[in-house]
């Protein structure tokens, strides 16, 4: 790599960081879809459960999509764009989904 | 929440937050969602605890587990929405050059979690009883 271009890079790593942050929160929301189908298959398959079971992954898959194009974005560029509003209320939206996912099937 | 209402509209309109004040450096917005992906995860902790009080603890009685699962569900969704709010926030008082807000939260969720803690000691123990 020539100097300029070293030079270029932020010394405190910041989007990579923040990748690895978005990593993270995979691993996390990975952990709680597990649980969560855990959860749904405990009683037995019944179509009420299967549904529910098939929502709580599929809102896993959003998450992971997210979190790729996020992680796309920063790895493209040296100085990458701020985070849409969008984007993060969409993550928060995959969250709040499966909790009432999980509310239903407790119940 | 009046400004919380002003806010949830932010978080569907991305320019709106585009339009205030200056662009930041970059990496103080990296910062920002850092942190927001920090309470992301405390969320996503809390809503698998909640999964967890239901799957792991079956010789509680139903209302207990339910109850316990249920608080810690709610508790999850309140920190997920709390995190966006508190990122658009700060993204807005960075954009105007204004002090970052303060806030209750962190306090208000150690507590909770404290109380939900001493609630499942306080089980444990009469579910060993009865």
């Amino acid at each position: 790599m020539s100097e300029a271009a070293a030079a270029e890079r932020d010394p405190g790593l910041q989007p990579e960081r923040t990748r690895l942050a978005w990593r993270r929160t995979t691993l996390s929301g990975t952990v709680c879809a597990v649980l969560a189908v855990k959860t749904a298959l405990h009683g037995g398959p019944t179509p009420a459960t299967l549904v529910a079971c098939a929502l709580c992954c599929a809102l896993w898959l959003g998450l992971l999509s997210l979190a790729h194009h996020r992680i796309r974005a920063l790895t493209s560029s040296d100085t990458p764009a701020a985070l849409t509003s969008r984007h993060a209320t969409a993550a928060v939206l995959c969250t709040v989904a499966t909790a009432v996912c999980g509310a239903a099937l407790v119940f | 929440m009046i400004d919380f209402a002003r806010n949830v509209r932010v978080w569907f309109a991305p320019d709106e937050v585009r339009q205030e004040g200056r662009t930041p450096d970059y990496r103080f917005s990296l910062a920002n969602e850092r942190t927001f992906l920090a309470w992301l995860r405390t969320a996503l902790a809390l809503i698998g605890g909640g999964f967890a009080v239901d799957q792991f603890l079956p010789d509680l009685r139903w209302g207990w587990r339910v109850g316990l699962a249920l608080a810690l569900l709610a508790a999850g969704v309140l920190c997920s929405l709390r995190a966006v709010n508190h990122w658009v926030r700060c993204e807005r008082a960075m954009r105007r050059g204004e002090d970052l807000p303060v806030s209750r939260f962190p306090a208000l969720l150690s507590l909770v979690v404290a109380v939900v803690a001493v609630a499942m000691v306080v089980v444990v123990f009469i579910g060993w009883e009865g």
